[in-house]
């Protein structure tokens, strides 16, 4: 087969970004505040947004991926793959560029879009499906078979808003993966339900791939490239890096956490510390090796690099971890503040197996030098973790955070 | 390779948008299940988890009525051209209260979309197109409590009852140019979702709604007509009290839904493709 399903030329997008916020510390700035942001708004409504307020998301990317291949494509976050898909999917337009798609392309940027809470399984088979582009007649013959795969029968006249997390996403992945596309465009949605689930999901993905269609798959469960795929797309920073052989994009790929270069862009800290204490990258250590995702069952080590280009006699350097917008907890490199030099530095946090639960996290990182002297960076890293439960009995805890602690029953 | 595959043997072209765009007619088309998928599911959730169910449908209309009624009718003693005031009142909130909610509800209706217009594509259009659904089932069941309260208060049906089809689709048209342009000004300018109900507010005491025509003097009149939505509401009076129409009105309201249509659709569809950057 040689005719293209995509066809990529030169797709750039640029994004207009808001200019950092000020921070008000009196409250003299923040009613200051009220009064000058609205007219700094009308006077940027007229004018035009400056050069330094834009940056492009991608550039200048260009490939090929021909009918019935199977892509991998992956990127640390910021690279450059969400805006790809997007892009792909018509959700946005391209600043530059052009992407040619043959043949009907769905995607699935997240499972159960659209779902409504008030409405049942049932009627939510029918809303979501015709959101992703099926028609009512191929959701009805579709019908039994999703709920089969979803395995939620019993509940099917049930308001969704009453089912279990699980019951909820195995549903919405049960839909979407009955659609029938030529192009097959997926993010990061193998990453939900249980292990069982999820290896469902993953044969049937293979078997979509096996079926001749189209596959772009972004993903950071590498296992799941590895096997699925048949070519790689690697992203850095917004352009792409290598396409082609899949082992040998996985191991660019693992190869950029451990090289500093290919660390934090500058712009996602601020504070009057920004250009002083600066973080570069963080990485996850399990048994010593650098780990892309977290496994549960292992301690694991966070190590975040930087430098300072002067001393300061006393900083507090913290990590915030986020998990669904909440913040869990802030974890300190020292007991109290403390001395830092002038130069490198790298600060290490060492957890207990079973801290992290399943799925994802965001960690903010920062640092106080005295009082209104600060840098903070938000959501600068995002790491998940993996559902692995090694063989053990099921795990019942539920939460943020798996906490260190002792029980006993006494009877 | 597998038949199917060529059966969908179509090539999408992605570019950047490309200054005023008109709207793509037979996409939307392709899409045109989804349409009624969303208008329906708004319908569904409405009353869900109420305790008295769609019978807010019946009780909502009528519990207005009472009140400009006590408002209006006793205490202001508004006059409604020799018809009960309920009556009269009511034939005028019909078409006003449809418009009112559909302009607020397709005005929010992207932006409370947000997480369906980040996620996945379809026409953009759809979102405010079927959240007017809604509110059309509302004018529906509302439609027949005035039929049978005509019977009550013994105001005769007429043949200028038939009236209010064409009438009701002017109404729409209008309410969806409307809604339109504010739910894509909504998304660029979140002041617009503190403007609107302010826009709904005064815009009702511009139109006879709750007053009628005649009060208006001779001189400024020409206001009135101005407000395409003064044709709409005295249409429908007139199709529900057995008057004559006023033509000049009707023409005016028809002409500025028309051009207010094609201003919306082409605003939208100027702004659609950035949505998902700026929402």
């Amino acid at each position: 087969m040689t005719t293209s399903a995509i066809v990529v030329e030169s797709l750039g997008k640029e994004y207009a970004v808001g200019v950092a916020e000020r921070q008000n510390t009196t409250f003299y700035d923040v009613v200051s505040d009220w009064v000058r942001a609205p007219l700094e708004r009308i006077r940027k409504f007229a004018g035009r947004v400056e050069e330094a307020d834009r940056f492009w998301a991608l550039r200048d990317v260009s490939f090929d991926v021909a009918e019935g291949e199977a892509i991998g494509v992956i990127g640390r976050n910021g690279a450059g793959k969400s805006t790809l898909l997007k892009i792909l999917s018509r959700i946005t337009a391209p600043t530059v560029g052009r992407a040619t798609i043959r043949g009907r392309l769905a995607s699935l940027l997240e499972v159960g879009t659209g779902f409504h809470p008030e409405l049942t399984g049932r009627e939510n088979i029918y809303l979501n499906g015709a959101i992703m582009g099926m028609t009512r007649r191929e959701v009805i013959e579709k019908f039994d078979e999703i709920v089969a795969f979803a395995g939620v029968e019993q509940f099917i006249d049930t308001p969704v808003k009453r089912y279990s997390s699980g019951m909820y996403v195995r549903l919405a992945f049960a839909v979407a993966a009955h659609l029938e596309a030529d192009v097959l465009v997926v993010d990061e949605v193998l990453a939900v339900g249980d292990a069982a689930f999820q290896r469902k999901s993953l044969s049937k993905m293979s078997d979509v791939a096996k079926r001749g269609r189209t596959v772009l798959l972004v993903s950071h469960n590498l296992g799941a490239i590895r096997n699925l795929c048949t070519r790689t797309l690697v992203f850095e920073s917004g352009t792409l890096r290598f396409a082609g052989d899949v082992t040998e994009g996985l191991a660019l790929y693992e190869r950029s956490f451990a090289s500093a270069g290919a660390g934090f862009e500058h712009t996602q800290f601020r504070g009057p510390l920004a250009e002083h204490v600066r973080f570069d990258s963080l990485v996850f250590r399990q048994a010593d090796k650098i780990v892309d995702i977290v496994d549960p069952l292992l301690p694991a080590t966070i190590e975040l690099r930087g430098h300072a280009t002067q001393t300061f006699p006393t900083v507090d350097l913290k990590i915030g971890l986020f998990r669904d917008g909440v913040f869990v907890a802030s974890c300190h490199d020292t007991p109290a503040e403390a001395r830092m030099s002038e130069g490198e530095f790298t600060s290490r946090f060492e957890f207990a197996a079973d801290v992290f639960r399943p799925g994802r996290y965001m960690i903010g990182m920062g640092a106080v030098a005295a009082v209104g002297t600060w840098v903070w960076g938000q959501d600068v890293v995002a790491f998940d973790v993996s559902e692995n439960r090694g063989g053990r009995s099921a795990d019942r805890s539920e939460g943020l955070i798996g906490l260190p602690y002792r029980s006993e029953r006494v009877q | 390779m597998p038949a199917e595959t060529s059966a969908h043997e179509r090539v999408t072209v992605i570019e950047p948008p490309a200054g005023w765009r008109l709207l793509n007619w037979r996409e939307m088309w392709g899409y045109r299940e989804l349409l009624w998928v969303l208008a329906t599911r708004d319908v569904k959730v409405r009353y869900k988890q109420t305790v008295l169910g769609a019978a807010w449908a019946i009780l909502r209309p009528l519990l207005t009525m009472a009140i400009f009624t006590v408002i209006f009718g006793r205490l202001a003693k508004v006059p409604s051209d020799g018809y009960p005031y309920s009556i009269f009142v009511y034939a005028g909130l019909l078409p006003w209260t449809f418009f009112a909610s559909a302009v607020s509800a397709s005005g929010q209706s992207l932006v409370g979309s947000a997480p369906l217009v980040s996620k996945v594509y379809f026409p953009r259009l759809f979102i405010p197109l079927s959240s007017i659904g809604s509110g059309l089932a509302d004018l529906l069941v509302s439609t027949v409590i005035l039929l049978l309260m005509m019977v009550w208060y013994r105001v005769g049906w007429t043949p200028r009852l038939a009236a209010t089809i064409p009438l009701l689709a002017l109404l729409i048209v209008l309410s969806l140019a409307v809604g339109t342009i504010l739910s894509a000004a909504t998304v660029a300018y979140r002041d617009f979702t503190h403007i609107t109900p302010f826009i709904v507010q005064i815009w009702m005491y511009a139109t006879p709604v709750v007053f009628p025509l005649s009060l208006v003097p001779q001189r400024w009149r020409w206001v009135m007509y101005v407000n395409p939505m003064t044709g709409v509401i005295e249409g429908f009076r007139s199709a529900f009290l057995g008057r004559p129409f006023d033509w000049v009105a009707l023409g005016s309201s028809t002409s500025a839904a028309l051009v207010l249509m094609a201003a919306g659709a082409s605003y939208f569809g100027r702004v659609e493709r950035r949505f998902a950057d700026i929402i």
